[in-house]
């Protein structure tokens, strides 16, 4: 399985439900498939981080068997606004 | 200045304290060798639940302290060193494939570096840099006694 940063954006859209989805390959600065994500979902209104990140984590976990690293940043719609306007 | 003297003491110190498990674990029950030769995924996760319990703080990470061999396991290293916990248990991932595995399954965390406060997952760099700017790692480690050292800074600065 190819893993790229399309299928992890139409997964965590799809299955997430995500309103806002950003993913950088980071591959090149690394040695293996490596990427960024920012994931803005209704489903993280009231979970502490540790339940985000297991939220995608589950979501991707056939895909973060084959990636080397993945950093991600979880947000609910207001925090993105937030972050936005500031 | 002193405060720059400080950080370098503090981490030497982190460097010649929390080395390999054999170096921070005694012989015991929870001897990570001996439980090695048992071997068997389930002892794993026996010892992992001991490994766990038996420091304050306890990392997962690829390297050691003193030369960790990823950029993430580097700034969980670095976050604690920022904080002043220089007393703490890391674990080295890449000396032991049983251990790679079978921390991931205890956590159900499928990345390294793991961090543990108080026996408890917190999560892994992300989280833990998150939890360093929010002001919530000073946080977590004052309710387990230990002062931030970014604390005491921000007091003498006044």
């Amino acid at each position: 399985m190819v893993v790229t940063a399309e299928v992890l954006r139409d997964k965590l859209l799809k299955e997430l439900e995500a309103v806002h989805v950003e993913i950088e390959d980071t591959s090149p600065n690394r040695c293996a498939a490596s990427f960024k994500a920012l994931i803005v979902s209704c489903q993280f209104e009231g979970k502490p981080l540790l339940q985000r990140h297991r939220l995608v984590n589950g979501c991707l976990a056939a895909e973060l068997k084959e990636i080397h690293a993945f950093e991600q940043k979880t947000l609910t719609p207001e925090q993105w606004e937030k972050q936005k306007s500031q | 200045m002193n405060n720059l003297i400080r950080a370098s003491v503090r981490c030497l110190r982190a460097g010649s304290t929390a080395g390999y498990p054999s170096m921070r674990l005694p012989a015991g029950p929870v001897s990570f060798t001996a439980a090695r030769l048992l071997c068997a995924a389930t002892d794993m996760q026996q010892t992992l639940g001991e490994m766990v319990k038996k420091d304050k703080v306890v990392v997962f990470i690829k390297g050691t302290p003193a030369q960790p061999m990823c950029g993430f396991s580097n700034a969980v290293v670095q976050i604690l060193r920022m904080h002043g916990v220089d007393d703490y248990a890391a674990y080295n991932v890449l000396d032991d494939q049983d251990l790679r595995q079978g921390i991931k399954e205890f956590s159900n965390w499928p990345t390294i570096p793991q961090v543990y406060l108080n026996s408890e997952f917190v999560g892994g760099c992300d989280i833990l840099l998150q939890m360093h700017q929010s002001g919530d790692l000073v946080e977590e480690l004052n309710k387990m006694g230990i002062r931030s050292a970014l604390v005491e800074a921000e007091k003498e600065s006044k």
